[in-house]
């Protein structure tokens, strides 16, 4: 048996396998972000933080239905004071963390980004995207190639870590803004944030369910779309891709490595097949590699193209 | 276990205090003791709550009014409707099936109600600051209980009474709910006296189903991992009777209620 080597090196940070836990997804807490790490993922995103700290939406704030799952939490998060207190000491994480970070206005994105410097966080991630939380990311007009450009290039500016920029399946021009983040010194594109909004709607209540009426849509209703923006993006920007949504099994990362994708976050996931889902998602990927004589991860990324 | 909040009529309410009633509806899902559910009011909010009554075809929540959300709830009528979604959570396990004893401070007893109905032999300890807000006295006949201002039963706390059987009475196992400080402190004698125990926390959460991440505790989910936790997990819950997480997420000291 030969031996099969998952391991990538995104943006020079070395990861063990290419499974990342997708932010907002038990992100709060670095006791969290441990246990997801002890579970098989090759690195984690803490949930997003803000400068100052939010409540977010009120509930329910994420629900299940039949293709994925709603949410609309509206960025709850401690603020970036009470952050650099709860993720001090990462190394106890012992995988890569990367930090997502959010704002209303360029600068707030540089002063989150400022306040976590100091903490050895290996990459910042910054959702341009999030379609349901008013001054933010699409409500706030972030997910226009000027603005990706102009917030991306104000992070470039003061951080020599990784900066990773999440972009909206629901832009039709979605290349140009990846081509925006690369041109304003981006280094990975995370493809994609939730697509949406979307609602439920209880019939016998006469109400959508989240309270905040729409919310963004996850799980395997994004995956074919998450894919072709992948496959897109692969084509239009050289910097590596970090494919998310809708993976919960090892044929899904493949597809979305197929695609072009360095790495795949998954989040949804972790409802369908629980904590452990990023062990799963590796087993599953090592014995289809396996199968079908594929030794190195690397060798397949964007096998799909012509 | 249903995904999205099912409308469900309220068939019953009993008053079980001042504080506190009893909301009755028709559900034919299975529960086991220490499981809750989310209570949906359409256009306010969303809640956990234990089941504190499991029969036939019906099943009851007992919510302490005390804030908005529990205040909206109280206002309803038979007749209305509420959205609950679940079974969510590890119940109590009840393998140790007799000769036990339950601990229950305040609303906590909700919690351990149905306990006391699956088991054989349960010595049924309740705290409660005063005589009109002790719980189901009716319901549990033989019931040891407490008040902080000797109203009813020993002066004292939970812990007091349930130090005082630990002394003649041997348990071979305890459960028990209540403010988190007193449960440390039941923990802590079970320690001393070498019984098993399991305690179950409260959080605040949001999905209810172990993805958001708001009502860890130690690495550990309170929705989906607990909310009934043994001694040999908190042992591991270094938060346990210490920290909590605010909605906002930040982690704070834990200072009386986790609201």
């Amino acid at each position: 048996m030969s031996r099969i080597d998952l391991s990538v090196n995104l943006c020079n940070i070395q990861l063990t396998n290419p499974t990342i836990l997708a932010s907002g997804i038990l992100g709060t807490t670095k006791a969290l972000l441990k246990r997801v790490g002890e579970n098989g993922a090759g690195a984690v995103t803490i949930k997003s933080i803000s400068r100052e700290p939010r409540e977010g939406h009120k509930n329910p704030t994420v629900i299940a239905f039949e293709a994925g799952m709603l949410n609309a939490v509206g960025y709850s998060n401690p603020g970036v004071e009470a952050a650099a207190r709860e993720f001090a000491n990462l190394e106890d994480v012992r995988k890569p963390v990367i930090a997502s970070v959010v704002g209303t206005q360029k600068d707030d994105f540089v002063r989150v980004v400022e306040g976590l410097s100091a903490l050895k966080f290996s990459a910042i991630e910054i959702p341009l995207s999030c379609p349901h939380t008013p001054g933010f990311g699409l409500l706030a007009g972030q997910g226009t190639p000027q603005a990706t450009f102009e917030i991306t290039s104000a992070i470039r500016r003061i951080t020599r870590l990784p900066v990773f920029v999440k972009v909206s399946p629901n832009i039709p021009e979605i290349c140009s803004i990846a081509k925006a983040a690369e041109d304003a010194g981006a280094d990975a594109i995370t493809a994609v944030n939730s697509m949406g909004p979307g609602m439920c709607i209880n019939i016998e209540a006469r109400k959508p369910i989240l309270s905040f009426k729409v919310g963004g849509v996850t799980g395997d209703a994004l995956r074919p779309i998450a894919l072709r923006c992948v496959y897109d993006i692969y084509k239009a920007v050289k910097i590596p891709i970090i494919g998310v949504g809708g993976i919960s099994t090892g044929r899904h990362a493949l597809e979305m490595i197929m695609a072009g994708a360095s790495a795949v976050g998954i989040g949804t996931g972790v409802y369908y097949r629980g904590i452990d889902i990023f062990q799963k998602v590796c087993e599953e990927m090592s014995q289809w590699m396996q199968e079908n004589g594929v030794n190195n991860i690397k060798s397949i990324i964007g096998a799909a193209h012509d | 276990m249903i995904e999205q909040p099912m409308m469900v009529k309220i068939c019953d309410i009993w008053g079980e205090s001042p504080g506190v009633k009893t909301f009755f509806f028709e559900s034919q899902l299975r529960f086991d003791p220490g499981q809750f559910v989310m209570v949906w009011i359409p256009l306010l909010d969303e809640k956990p709550f234990t089941i504190s009554y499991i029969q036939d075809g019906c099943i009851g929540i007992s919510v302490l009014k005390r804030g908005v959300f529990t205040t909206a709830l109280h206002n309803k009528k038979t007749g209305d409707t509420i959205g609950i979604r679940g079974p969510y959570g590890r119940g109590f396990d009840l393998k140790t099936n007799s000769d036990v004893c339950v601990v229950g401070g305040g609303i906590g007893m909700a919690s351990l109600t149905t306990v006391v109905e699956r088991l054989k032999r349960v010595t049924v300890i309740q705290g409660a600051r005063t005589l009109t807000e002790l719980l189901y006295q009716k319901r549990f006949k033989d019931m040891h209980v407490c008040t902080d201002d000797g109203s009813a039963g020993l002066k004292g706390t939970a812990v007091d009474l349930f130090a005082n059987f630990l002394v003649k009475q041997q348990f071979r196992k305890v459960y028990t709910c209540g403010p988190e400080r007193m449960m440390v402190r039941v923990v802590e004698l079970c320690k001393k006296y070498a019984v098993e125990c399991e305690v179950s926390l409260e959080r605040y959460m949001k999905c209810g189903f172990g993805v958001c991440g708001q009502c860890d505790c130690s690495g550990k989910l309170v929705c989906k991992d607990g909310p009934v936790f043994d001694l040999q997990e908190l042992d591991m819950m270094g938060d346990f009777g210490k920290m909590i997480i605010r909605k906002t997420g930040e982690r704070v000291p834990l200072n009386g209620s986790v609201h």
